[in-house]
């Protein structure tokens, strides 16, 4: 019993370093713009607290516009990706299908945002792909026509964009919730009723797992108001969203203008908040609405309407990732590829061949930080949940998973930009220099959040009686987890794994800031040569940012099946 | 007997190196020697913009020479955008960090520069002491000693030389506009050919300044800081352009590109006629490579183009001065300028002095100047403007933001 008493105490210093790793930053870089958005910073000589960055941000030309850029794109985007999530799950549960459906989710979320804009903007522009088609035939185009489509003034092309990559996001939170919840079951004793099945699905399933998609889809809005990357490539510039003048203002030479990037950057918290609380907002009427039909006793309740909206949706936005993906193979190939040559003049391997000898240091960094920091945050994680479920009372266990839940976003809410200026500041007052570690500990708190997130509800389902058992036959804790529950929940643990690989490949800011420059991964390579490099080295180099977090959920996927090849009921729910 | 060996060594790397630098030896003083001591094993982080293949290939070279000649480990680090190294010194600064700065030398732009140099953020100065300094013989050649007009007083070092560029392609267009009054003219009758970066990027707003030198009646004023009182005045006759030029642009001015690359891509789609760079070879390079069409031609204005010179710096709080110091020496040897100048490596232009350099040096370099018809002609590459005052740019950039920032 001695190793129980230290498995508790282990399990309750991970938790508190969990919560430390989570907050921390945050609040440290969230005071790291305050001070400096009131005028106070060490390098520039005035030192008077004063209110003069506030007021230069509101006078800046265009702020409300770029304001309105940072809340319409969230909503939007999240709104249209939940509607077509809701009305896909709607219409399609337990059929052949959704098995097909799942298989594609991940490999489709794995595909980074920023090779995926990449990808939509050759397809959109004036001389992209899908105009190539008509032109000169019908069109009779036979240079690009002057079109403005991609960064529209109103960020449509860019929502678009965010829609199509939100879409395997939140399908794959609601296949993760969907288990717990019992939908057949449900499902059954609607249509018992005589209700038509998505109707069914809409009255029963659907409330009992939204609960479980709202922090995901504040996730989507927060990321959609706050991205910089996508909104580089597509977004308006005339004015920008807030995000990207904030980054804007703090790269400045005009050292400044960092109080007021530093005012930009604490009202982009406000207005994140601002706009999931326009979210909950709607949710309290669309609530009222829907209890008004869900008790008319209506059996076909715009069955059609969500039939239509779920398959175009989903067959539209994954036909686009799966274009946007052959585009970019072709155009790592191609050598001369003019407007309205549908396809290259030429192929050639010369892309490859110049930047296959650059790749090879930072794929090596990559992986090694990849694999420290889904390693730290995958004990962290277990150990925590393995401290809730022991938890005495089901109560203090569920209030427990609901606080970590809740401090889980608040690296997700924050801005990049604000949190990790000050973050580097903090470092760099506690004499740690960038490098490798300071880099993994930036990355821990972008990538705890999400392999909580895909981890926990699976991870916490798992009958109790199984541990009763082990107990029984004097099992020890430790023991039960290495035989029984590590097997047990196989597919779970890699595939949030995987997710975890995504996370800490994609990270852009995070890494580059953190790490001082001195450490370059795939993604930082990648955006320092994609600045000035043709469209067919941007492929080359999008495509090997999307390898890493692909070959992630490939062997996630893969590795279970082999393990359990007798076993069929093992393979995990993304099989 | 081991020191002897080290001693020995090293003394025969300090002959080779004598020999790479191809310096007159008596300018090798004992101080430059204490550098070299210092410098030998030391890791050297330097920050260059890396969105040039050609770029990071030269810099691999560099740092595999470096790495033979004086034991030191050069890392390029590929950024994006200058500002955020700046940023990188800034956040050390304000947290005391004094001798152990992540960045040992930065390539650097004179806007960069200024903003740095009067916030105390750089070393210096250190690079009037570099033995192969004197080969750029800054006496005679002015641009060495301003920067964006900001005297650089030896608290950079020159590396590339640049200057604007214009270039057209000749299948649509038989005779390119030479002057910002014939640019709006062809615009006029050719909507939707032409559209620049949108500043305050740089290549947007060096076309900011090419026209406002080109356009304005008080060519004084710009290389003075911005006077408030007479800013309206001296720029006016830009804005009056550019109100009539915009209409006719590219997405009638709705939406610019958001950078010089961006800009090259839709005139490489054929959405676009013209573009212009700051790198005089860049579109020779790029048609050699198939990016650009094989009917590229580049041009300058009659009235002159923007000329200036690249440089590095040393942040104030870098770990390994000394061995930054060399790394900038070896940039400025006649063997890694060569290596600039050749169109098959770097293919940009030297900052050396050819008439300093021994005969047979000099042979090498003219020899490379071979006729390309994509190339700018000889005849219109001496044809230079100072830059303004870099108070100019920022004010200019902020004046465009008031003015067109909001559709």
């Amino acid at each position: 019993m001695v190793s129980t008493s230290y498995l508790k105490g282990t399990q309750s210093f991970a938790a508190g370093v969990l919560l430390l790793l989570l907050a921390t930053p945050a609040f440290l870089g969230v005071f790291g713009v305050i001070l400096p958005s009131l005028g106070y910073s060490p390098t520039i000589s005035e030192q008077t607290l004063s209110t003069n960055a506030w007021q230069s941000l509101f006078q800046s030309p265009g702020i409300y516009h770029s304001l309105l850029l940072s809340v319409l794109p969230g909503l939007l985007s999240a709104l249209l990706a939940f509607a077509i999530v809701f009305s896909f799950l709607a219409t399609t549960t337990g059929g052949r299908t959704l098995r097909w459906v799942r298989r594609l989710t991940a490999p489709l979320l794995a595909f980074p945002h920023v090779a995926t804009a990449f990808g939509i903007a050759f397809l959109l522009s004036p001389s992209g792909f899908l105009l190539r088609l008509i032109s000169p035939v019908p069109s009779g185009w036979e240079r690009p026509p002057d079109l403005l489509i991609i960064n529209d003034p109103w960020a449509l092309s860019m929502t678009l964009a965010l829609i199509i990559k939100e879409i395997p996001f939140l399908l794959l939170m609601a296949l993760s919730a969907l288990p717990a919840i019992q939908p057949d079951r449900r499902l059954a004793v609607a249509r018992s009723m005589g209700y038509q099945n998505s109707t069914a699905w809409l009255w029963t399933v659907a409330p009992a797992l939204y609960p479980a998609m709202r922090l995901p889809i504040f996730a989507v809005i927060a990321y959609a108001s706050t991205s910089v990357e996508m909104a580089l490539i597509l977004g308006p510039s005339l004015p920008a969203p807030l995000s990207v003048r904030t980054l804007e203002w703090f790269n400045d030479p005009d050292l400044s203008l960092r109080a007021q990037a530093s005012a930009g950057a604490l009202l982009q918290v406000f207005i994140t908040a601002a706009t999931i609380g326009l979210w909950i907002l709607g949710e309290r009427c669309v609530k009222r609405i829907y209890h008004y039909y869900q008790l008319s006793g209506q059996r076909h309740f715009s069955a059609f309407t969500f039939y239509w909206l779920g398959k175009i949706g989903f067959i539209s936005s994954f036909s686009t990732l799966a274009l946007v993906v052959i585009i970019l193979v072709l155009q790592t190939f191609s050598g001369r590829w003019r407007f309205p040559d549908v396809f290259p003049d030429s192929l050639t391997l010369q892309h490859w061949s110049q930047q296959w000898p650059l790749l090879w240091d930072s794929l090596l960094t990559t992986v090694l930080i990849a694999t420290i920091t889904v390693s730290i945050s995958f004990v962290l994680i277990v150990l925590t949940l393995e401290r809730q479920i022991t938890l005495q009372g089901g109560r203090a266990s569920q209030r427990n998973h609901q606080f970590i839940r809740h401090l889980l976003y608040l690296p997700l809410l924050t801005p990049q930009v604000a949190f990790l200026f000050g973050y580097t500041v903090w470092l760099e007052k506690l004499q740690i220099p960038p490098g490798l570690v300071t880099v993994i500990l930036a990355q821990l708190v972008f990538v705890i959040p999400y392999m909580y997130l895909s981890l926990a509800d699976t991870y916490r389902s798992l009958d109790k009686r199984w541990a009763m058992l082990a107990a029984s036959l004097q099992i020890t804790p430790v023991r039960f987890f290495l035989r029984i529950k590590l097997p047990l929940l196989l597919a779970a643990l890699l595939s949030s794994m995987a997710v975890g690989v995504a996370v800490s490949n994609g990270l852009y800011l995070p890494t580059l800031l953190a790490g001082g420059g001195r450490v370059s991964t795939i993604t930082t390579e990648a955006l320092a040569i994609a600045a000035g490099g043709s469209r067919n080295t941007i492929a080359v180099w999008a495509l090997i940012q999307a390898a890493l977090p692909m070959a992630g959920f490939f062997l996630a996927l893969l590795l279970p099946r082999l393990f359990w090849r007798n076993r069929r009921a093992m393979k995990g729910y993304m099989t | 007997m081991k020191s002897l060996l080290t001693n020995a060594l090293k003394g025969m790397v300090c002959l080779t190196s004598f020999a790479a630098l191809f310096a007159p030896v008596h300018a090798q003083t004992e101080a430059w020697q204490d550098i070299l001591n210092a410098a030998q094993g030391k890791t050297v982080y330097f920050h260059a913009w890396g969105g040039e293949q050609r770029n990071n290939d030269y810099l691999k070279w560099v740092a595999k020479r470096v790495d033979t000649e004086f034991g030191i480990e050069l890392n390029h680090v590929k950024i994006r955008d200058t500002a955020t190294s700046v940023s990188r010194v800034l956040a050390e600064m304000q947290a005391g960090n004094r001798e152990n700065g992540a960045i040992d030398l930065l390539w650097i732009n004179g806007e960069n520069f200024a903003s740095m140099k009067t916030n105390n953020l750089l070393h210096g100065p250190w690079a009037e002491q570099l033995p192969n300094f004197q080969l750029v013989n800054a006496v005679d050649n002015p641009e060495m000693q301003r920067d964006f007009s900001v005297p650089v007083e030896g608290y950079e070092a020159p590396w590339l030389r640049a200057h604007l560029v214009f270039y057209f392609d000749s299948d649509y267009l038989t005779e390119p506009p030479r002057s910002m009054a014939a640019l709006l003219q062809w615009a006029r009758t050719n909507p939707s050919e032409f559209t620049y970066p949108r500043p305050p990027d740089f290549l947007g707003s060096t076309f900011l300044k090419q026209a406002l030198i080109e356009l304005t009646d008080n060519l004084e004023a710009l290389q003075q800081p911005v006077d408030p009182a007479i800013f309206d005045q001296v720029t006016r006759p830009l804005w009056e352009f550019l109100d009539q030029l915009h209409p006719h642009l590219l997405r009638a001015g709705r939406a610019f590109p958001a950078n010089g690359p961006e800009m090259r891509r839709l005139f490489a789609d054929g959405e676009t006629l013209l573009a212009f760079t700051f790198n005089p070879n860049d579109p020779v390079n790029r048609v050699r490579r198939g990016e650009l069409p094989d009917s590229t031609r580049s041009f300058t204005m009659t009235a002159g183009t923007l000329a200036n010179v690249s440089y590095v710096a040393i942040p104030f709080n870098a770990t390994n001065k000394s061995a930054a110091k060399v790394v900038a020496n070896f940039l400025l040897s006649p063997e890694a300028q060569l290596r600039v100048q050749d169109p098959d490596h770097l293919g940009g232009n030297s900052v050396l002095d050819f008439s300093l350099l021994p005969t047979d040096q000099r042979e090498r370099f003219t020899a490379l100047g071979e006729a390309h018809p994509s190339a700018l002609p000889e005849s219109e590459r001496n044809n230079t403007l100072p830059e303004p005052h870099p108070d100019w740019m920022p004010a200019l950039e902020s004046a465009w933001m008031q003015r067109y920032g909001v559709n």
